[in-house]
């Protein structure tokens, strides 16, 4: 965090530094696959019923972005992010 | 010197979204979030499903816990009500007669139930929007067995009635179209989930209402207890015998508010490709209408999972409109902390919804409404499995898929995400659906 100091922060990630927990509510999920869409090394779908499967618990840095915005698109609001 | 806040008006699906977005795009400044309903945000596809079913309590559908709410540093005023905006100086009227200067604006009030006037003050006439409302009509379809009539057979409506026939209910489902959901799905989907309804025992009927009957002990003039439904009459003078009627209608865009005639409110709110209905004025999810550059032409989208993509959308919009503003007056304080100044940019999504009755789940991609072609592919009949696609102007538009695994539609999505030319389309979809 760095912006009143001189060098410029990365806007698409000003968190990639600090480690990331996925945890997931399964049970709401209606099967949208945005989240696949949007990280798909992160997320996947299950064949039968389309109910999201969580492929990386603690993804890296640059999966950062990509999950954060899978969270907020949910519309089912299974995704939590703690970081 | 105070910074003005950004208030977004609308606590739903969108709003909150709007105020997240709001800070990641680095809105450091203060954050109104204004909301009609006394509840926290939460989330409304589950009203007419798994909520009205019992199967889960109104806890569940909270979009955010007070703890995840904490660190957004939100102004948070429920049950409060914007009364007014006046676009030139960016400033709300409130129900408590307050004026909120703002840095900007967000709206995202949604849409509200549509009712008749003739169910006006009658007992056992129930909608279905709010979380209140699905309550009410949970609380009398815990008990015994009741005949319900649902008016309305668009997609709310054969939520309803699917679940009301699994607690054991007689349902009858009115509607002014023969085939249900016809205008979402399709006729030759709409049939099958006709089939299906019948199946499970729902009567489906044809008809427009002409008026509600009243039981007679309670139309006694004298009385002061509101007179109880206990039927709803047809234009062809037919009569279906109700305990409870649930009106599905259709809805309106929360527009009233809005009088300032430099908003175009004539459906929904209209807006340019960035979301924008003025200069510092957004708006997101239900009520917005926004010119999609894909399609080329105004859209406006009752799904939920539009809500979420729109409101994200406009809240970069507006924070990089901000940012321009205040490098335009040589002052820093808005915008993002970043060295590269955020530009704006169109909201083009792939809009998807879906939709759960009894096992069956419906989903699409594109555009579905407004077609001049469908070509449906029922794949088994008995499973209620098919596909179809939807065309307009010579494109495929729309994808959609009864019974289909999500990830076999998935990789559908594709064709109608940047129109394909129709024939090229129905070929892929054809050869996609036979291969397995």
């Amino acid at each position: 965090m760095t912006g009143r100091t001189g060098r410029p922060t990365v806007p698409t990630d000003p968190h990639g530094a600090t480690a990331m927990k996925i945890t997931l509510d399964a049970d709401k999920c209606c099967a949208a696959g945005q989240c696949v869409l949007i990280a798909p090394d992160v997320f996947d779908q299950r064949d039968e019923d389309g109910v999201v499967v969580l492929l990386d618990a603690a993804p890296p840095a640059e999966q950062h972005a990509a999950v954060r915005e899978a969270a907020a698109i949910c519309p089912a609001a299974v995704i939590e992010v703690q970081e | 010197m105070t910074t003005r806040p950004i208030a977004v008006v609308g606590a739903s699906a969108a709003g909150i979204t709007a105020v997240e977005a709001l800070r990641r795009a680095g809105w450091t400044g203060p954050l109104t979030l204004i909301g009609d309903e006394p509840h926290l945000p939460y989330d409304r596809p589950p009203l007419s499903k798994q909520l009205l079913h019992g199967a889960w309590e109104p806890a569940r559908l909270l979009l955010r816990t007070a703890e995840q709410l904490a660190p957004l540093d939100l102004d948070l005023r429920l049950g409060t009500r914007a009364t007014g905006l006046d676009v030139a100086t960016r400033t709300l009227t409130l129900d408590d007669g307050q004026r909120l200067a703002c840095a900007g604006v967000i709206i995202a009030t949604g849409v509200a139930a549509r009712t008749l006037p003739a169910a006006d003050g009658l007992t056992g006439v129930f909608t279905l929007r709010t979380l209140d409302d699905a309550l009410a009509l949970r609380d009398r379809l815990s008990g015994p067995a009741r005949r319900l009539v649902v008016v309305g057979n668009g997609v709310l409506g054969c939520e309803a009635a699917a679940v009301a026939r699994e607690l054991g209910h007689e349902v009858t489902l009115v509607g002014r179209e023969p085939v249900p959901m016809a205008a979402a799905v399709g006729p030759g989907i709409g049939e099958l989930l006709a089939d299906e309804h019948r199946a499970r025992g729902v009567r489906l009927v044809t008809g427009d209402v002409a008026a509600f009957e009243t039981a007679s002990e309670t139309a006694d003039a004298t009385a002061d207890r509101p007179a109880q439904v206990d039927g709803v009459r047809l234009a062809d003078g037919s009569l279906l015998a109700a305990d409870l009627v649930l009106l599905a209608i259709g809805s309106e865009p929360a527009v009233g508010w809005l009088a300032d005639p430099a908003l175009d409110t004539a459906d929904g709110l209209g807006c340019d490709a960035y979301c924008a209905a003025a200069p510092g004025i957004y708006a997101a999810g239900d009520v917005a209408r926004w010119e999609h550059p894909v399609h080329g032409r105004p859209l406006r989208f009752e799904h939920r999972m539009n809500a979420t993509e729109q409101a994200m959308a406009a809240a970069r919009n507006l924070v990089a409109e901000l940012t321009a503003e205040a490098a335009a007056h040589g002052t820093a304080e808005a915008g993002a902390d970043g060295a590269r100044p955020p530009e704006r940019q169109p909201f083009a999504p792939v809009p998807y919804f879906w939709s759960d009755q009894y096992g069956l789940k419906l989903q699409a991609y594109g555009l579905t409404t407004g077609a001049d072609q469908v070509q449906t592919t029922v794949l088994d009949r008995d499973a209620r499995r098919a596909v179809a696609l939807f065309g307009r102007a010579g494109r495929a538009v729309g994808v959609l898929a009864c019974a289909l695994p999500p990830r076999q539609l998935r990789a559908l999505r594709a064709l109608v995400a940047t129109p394909l030319p129709w024939e090229e389309a129905r070929d892929r979809v054809r050869e996609a659906t036979t291969a397995g």
